[in-house]
């Protein structure tokens, strides 16, 4: 008996803790290097500028002041302006989505449409593309089905339309819990007090489901913000957006001088989500007391 | 269909009788909005594969994915990455996690802030990160020996870069899952009962921990597999060949071979994703 008992209190001892703190050490070193390493060359490089006569670098921020000008300054806004849009759209749309199939009388129905979120959330790259190529492109089923006429899906709609295709799920999955965590009984209540249902969703819906909603924007927008792989495979360079721009900064041919404005640009997309992040989570803080 | 048919009689009908029925008819509108949307451009892709104005009916597209030039090594070298990533992944973060929860608490904080920036940092910024460091890298180590691990880690035929890269992208999922099943067993009180019965560390981490959360490391394998079957970002911008990666060079030629191939690597991800969710339906 007393033996176990000697051993029991071990790990709050100083031998077995130090090796506790160990177990987290591979972690920390691999995170460190995969991850550290690249950051800070980043944002060293972003900083950096060659001249490029002497081919002598120099601290300054002249990349940045590029990355903020001109066909950059365009891509940066237009990335912007997509996400939002899309975020905006998709929150509005999944919100209505996601209380429809919690409304229903079909639990199968809800179901389903869960599981195909958690599915279809998941769904970018490359593949979304094709499938929206195939569906609208140029040559497009649908297209050709219509006499539609080439383009319709190669600009900045036709990107937020299919953005929206991974956006809405996404949606419907950060808002489902929230819905359901409004109370019939409120609802009763604000109707035995003789309120309207807008006036029900105004003054108790609503606020109650901002930090959800909110969440859900911010994650859309993040999302919509990064995408590469679906506006490359669909759009190729004909609509302006950053992440096109940084990649074609960092394979294409570059002009002499603005080798590291594919760094300035990266730092200035870290900038931009931090910001959003920044917004919510106080926001969130704030109005998250009422579900749970 | 029949939502939206009740939609004529409940307008002029009186306030009372009128609100559950027009409710059903919003209902109704939205969910075929939404099935449309969704529904449209997989069925009609799917058409487009299989049918051609000159030659009809015919599920040719499939047959020319397994003979189309560099199928297989791209999709041997993406399963080879992901079972890599899912190893490294695990081996990473369990004993982290584990650590935490057993004797250094106030690591927690890190590591949630680790399995965080994964999402803010956005991969085309976090590939750029990496490849200026690789070409820096190699400048400035050429006369040490760290220069032919340099070298060694960018290989073509296994880009171990891309493994640490991809265990970093798929470190927030991979946390998430792992969380929720440590949380959902009494870590410490089963490690110190093994360890007073005697057990060493392996054993208990083998024998004990990962068979009580044996789910989540299955979800947390799932994601990790999807992820990188799925990649296109890091791998085409560091210029290796993956699976996303050679779908986009085919594509050029073969618009219906293209399409065939995103709707097939679909379905495995899908099928991946369905398997997990079920897995997580059963448990609850």
């Amino acid at each position: 008996m007393t033996v176990p008992a000697v051993t029991a209190a071990a790990p709050r001892g100083g031998r077995p803790r130090s090796k506790n703190w160990l177990g987290a050490l591979p972690l920390l070193v691999v995170t460190a290097v995969a991850f550290g390493i690249p950051a800070l060359t980043l944002l060293a490089g972003a900083f950096t500028v060659k001249d490029p006569a002497t081919k002598v670098s120099s601290f300054g921020t002249a990349n940045l002041a590029r990355s903020l000008q001109g066909p950059y300054l365009n891509a940066l806004l237009s990335s912007v302006q997509l996400s939002a849009v899309v975020a905006v759209a998709a929150a509005v749309a999944g919100t209505f989505l996601a209380q429809a199939v919690i409304t229903s009388r079909f639990t199968a129905l809800r179901e389903a449409v869960l599981t195909f979120s958690g599915v279809l959330s998941n769904f970018g790259g490359v593949p979304l593309a094709f499938i929206w190529i195939a569906t609208l492109g140029n040559s497009g089923v649908i297209t050709t089905a219509l006499g539609l006429g080439p383009g319709v899906l190669y600009n900045f709609w036709g990107l937020a339309l299919v953005y929206m295709y991974f956006s809405v799920p996404l949606m419907v999955l950060v808002v489902t819990p929230a819905l359901d965590g409004l109370r019939p009984q409120w609802r009763e209540a604000a109707q035995n007090n003789g309120a309207t249902t807008w006036q029900f969703w105004r003054y108790v819906g609503i606020p109650v489901l901002t930090p959800a909603l909110l969440g859900g924007l911010v994650l859309l927008f993040g999302g919509a913000f990064a995408a590469y792989a679906t506006a490359y495979a669909m759009v190729g360079s004909t609509v302006p957006l950053v992440t096109l721009q940084i990649a074609e900064a960092l394979t294409g041919d570059v002009l002499i001088g603005y080798e590291n404005v594919a760094l300035a640009l990266s730092l200035d997309m870290i900038v931009i989500a931090l910001l959003v992040m920044a917004v919510y989570l106080p926001l969130q803080k704030r109005s998250s007391r009422w579900l749970r | 269909m029949v939502a939206v048919a009740t939609l004529p009689d409940v307008t002029p009908g009186p306030a009372a009788t009128a609100r559950p029925g027009q409710r059903r008819a919003w209902r109704g509108i939205v969910l075929v909005v939404a099935a449309l949307y969704f529904v449209v451009p997989m069925a009609v892709s799917f058409w487009f594969t299989v049918y051609s104005e000159g030659q009809g009916f015919s599920l040719a597209a499939y047959g020319r994915i397994l003979s189309a030039p560099g199928f297989l090594p791209s999709l041997l070298l993406s399963l080879a990455l992901a079972a890599a990533t899912i190893v490294a992944v695990l081996l990473l973060t369990l004993p982290a996690m584990l650590a935490v929860r057993l004797g250094a608490p106030r690591l927690r904080p890190v590591l949630e802030l680790i399995s965080t920036l994964p999402l803010v940092v956005p991969p085309i910024t976090y590939v750029v990160g990496i490849s200026t460091a690789l070409r820096d890298g190699v400048d400035a180590l050429a006369a040490t020996p760290f220069w032919a691990t340099l070298i060694a880690i960018q290989d073509e035929r296994f880009p171990f870069v891309l493994v640490l890269a991809y265990v970093m992208l798929t470190l927030p999922f991979a946390y998430r899952s792992l969380d929720a099943g440590l949380r959902a067993i009494d870590v410490r009180t089963l490690v110190e009962a093994a360890r007073n019965l005697g057990a060493s560390w392996p054993y208990v981490l083998f024998r004990v921990i990962i068979p009580n959360i044996r789910s989540s490391i299955a979800s947390a394998s799932f994601l990790t597999l999807a992820l990188v079957l799925g990649e296109y970002t890091v791998a085409a911008l560091l210029g290796y060949e993956t699976f996303p990666v050679w779908i986009v060079t085919i594509s050029g030629n073969d618009g219906q071979l293209s399409v065939a191939l995103s709707i097939i690597s679909l379905l495995l991800i899908w099928l991946l994703l369905l398997t997990l969710s079920g897995a997580g339906r059963k448990r609850r």
